[in-house]
């Protein structure tokens, strides 16, 4: 066995103090979430709770309809990716293997409305949803995320590095643009579009600025908003906030820690829409 | 080739329009919420005197912008926003590139190291903004503990008006960090190995290989990690509402997307017009950086360029 050097050493003192700082405030929030009212308030801060209580959870999903937050954030995401996922590899597809006139323009336009930062957009969208009477349901937490240029650059690119011969050979072959995009794109590009579904899910879970604007009645709200109306509304106390957080926090923590590897290759490919 | 070159010269109707069916999803959503908005903002920052209600307006003008630029909050905004760009961006890079740089070498546990750098990518600010305010409290919070320990005196991080700024740095810098990381250290992964083997043969000490191989050559990605949190740093805006529930106290954390959400959502009746006059300014800046980053590439590809010949 080779002896330690003191550089190694150093080294992973370093990367272990960093990492945990990176990972401290979910210990906190989880920890936090089962201890007391006077537990959590003690100071000297209780690195391990040493009473552990149920009660903070039960509290809050008696006050605040969390469960219904829930459902509505399962539905706006399920629906919103969907619909999303095929609206893009419809779109990829035809950017990528069919000829039409203004191709190539249409697409560098789509390329430089992506750099629009949403917060612009957000003000006319906000009265659009009001006009169109679907202010303050769920499905104006859906709709406008039908469509994403960002994911449908990613895939374009995506199946442009699938090789052209293949298309002509179905083509000759007598394949139809339909089945060809069903039967061989779509199975190839399987990874990328796996990476696509779970960043959107990932943003559309943990989305605040929209469903702050679009929606204001309890039964519509996801989670994110819900909780923060909940803490400011109620002024919850630490621990109660604590669990609440915890809940919309654990699901998407389960999501990563399965699925890691395809969301960091996922963000270093493409980044992450903010 | 030739089939289909004869199959695109004298297409039948049915396929010069299939196309566009395969377009027509994907351009209603783009069309109503990403096309129209843009140039409707637009037109609506040089509309004088609007009125939402009825849509009536005196007519076309600089007025909004005028305006804006004359509300001490605006400037204010402005100037609050670039204080946190420059703060955020250099401390976030920094520390990035130190711990992308050693998650590189090899370790064991690599993949827990991973895990657990990159574990806030997924999280909602709501949430974790909420377990920070929790840390930053003032009489109760770790944060302060942790100070005391070190013999400092406790900081009233949320509520004093010298301190929550810094309250919004650290978050900002905390979770900017995993995406930085993540992009970072694929850069470091295509810097070919030959050049540390060589460096070490000829014994070159390992802050002189980071200085002189990893950060020259890592350079395009350390430009493009800095651009791009610098827009995002642009817009902050959501982490205000967990941390401060909103912008701080006696306003001094009025940021530049919050300045714009006020304008229409905040006021009665909505500032409408001013709010887009903002937004098209936030949409300036982000053009200037992303021009910034253009430049950057093509002069760093033909540095790359003339190396190679």
């Amino acid at each position: 066995m080779k002896p330690f050097k003191l550089s190694t050493v150093l080294l992973y003192l370093f990367l272990i103090l960093g990492a945990l700082i990176m990972i401290f405030p979910f210990y906190w929030m989880i920890t936090g979430s089962f201890k007391t009212a006077d537990g959590i308030n003690a100071f000297p801060p209780n690195l391990i709770p040493t009473e552990i209580t149920l009660k903070n959870y039960r509290f809050a999903l008696e006050t605040a309809p969390f469960a219904r937050y829930f459902l509505n954030s399962v539905i706006a995401a399920v629906a919103s990716v969907s619909i999303c996922t095929l609206t893009t590899i419809l779109a990829a597809f035809a950017f990528s293997r069919l000829r039409f006139v203004g191709r190539v323009r249409i697409f560098g336009m789509l390329l430089a409305m992506m750099m629009v930062p949403f917060e612009m957009v957000v003000i006319t969208n906000y009265r659009t949803i009001v006009q169109m009477g679907i202010h303050n349901k769920l499905i104006a937490l859906i709709i406008p995320f039908s469509s994403s240029i960002f994911y449908t650059y990613i895939l374009k690119n995506f199946f442009d590095s699938i090789p052209e011969s293949l298309y002509q050979a179905a083509r000759v072959d007598g394949c139809s643009n339909w089945r060809y995009l069903w039967r061989v794109m779509v199975p190839i590009a399987k990874p990328s579009l796996y990476t696509i579904v779970l960043l959107n899910t990932i943003a559309s879970w943990n989305s605040f600025m929209w469903p702050m604007l679009a929606t204001n009645s309890k039964n519509v709200r996801t989670l994110p908003f819900g909780l923060y109306t909940f803490v400011t509304e109620g002024g919850a106390r630490n621990e109660i906030m604590m669990a609440a957080s915890t809940i919309v926090v654990l699901p998407m923590i389960i999501l990563f820690l399965v699925t890691r590897k395809n969301i960091v290759n996922g963000v270093a490919r493409g980044g992450l829409k903010g | 080739m030739n089939l289909y070159a004869k199959n695109l010269k004298n297409p039948p109707f049915k396929k010069r329009i299939e196309p566009f069916l395969y377009l027509l999803p994907f351009t209603i959503g783009v069309a109503i919420f990403t096309l129209y908005p843009i140039v409707n903002v637009f037109i609506l920052s040089f509309k004088e005197n609007y009125r939402h209600l009825t849509g009536k307006y005196s007519g076309f003008g600089f007025a909004n912008y005028r305006s804006i630029l004359k509300d001490p909050y605006f400037i204010q905004a402005i100037q609050i926003t670039f204080k946190y760009v420059l703060i955020v961006i250099p401390f976030a890079v920094a520390l990035s590139l130190m711990i992308a740089n050693l998650l590189n070498q090899k370790t064991k546990l690599s993949g827990l190291f991973q895990t657990m750098y990159f574990l806030p990518l997924i999280t909602s600010v709501t949430a974790v903004g909420l377990t920070w305010k929790y840390m930053f409290n003032y009489r109760s919070g770790i944060i302060n503990f942790i100070l005391n320990l070190f013999g400092l005196n406790s900081v009233n991080w949320l509520q004093d008006p010298n301190a929550n700024f810094w309250a919004l740095c650290i978050y900002g810098i905390w979770s900017m960090m995993p995406f930085t990381i993540i992009l970072l250290l694929s850069g470091l992964q295509n810097i070919d190995p030959r050049y540390y083997t060589a460096a070490k043969v000829d014994g070159a000490s390992s802050l002189r290989i980071f200085f002189r191989i990893t950060v020259p050559l890592l350079s395009p990605t350390i430009w493009l990690v800095v651009i791009i949190n610098t827009i995002s740093a642009f817009k902050v805006f959501n982490e205000l509402f967990p941390l401060f529930a909103g912008p701080g106290i006696g306003h001094n954390l009025y940021t530049l997307v919050y300045y714009i959400y006020h304008q229409f959502r905040g006021l009665t009746p909505p500032k409408y017009g001013r709010a887009a006059a903002a937004a098209i300014i936030l949409f300036g800046l982000i053009l200037i950086f992303t021009r910034i980053q253009f430049l950057i590439q093509r002069w760093n590809r033909e540095i790359h360029g003339e190396k190679s010949k």
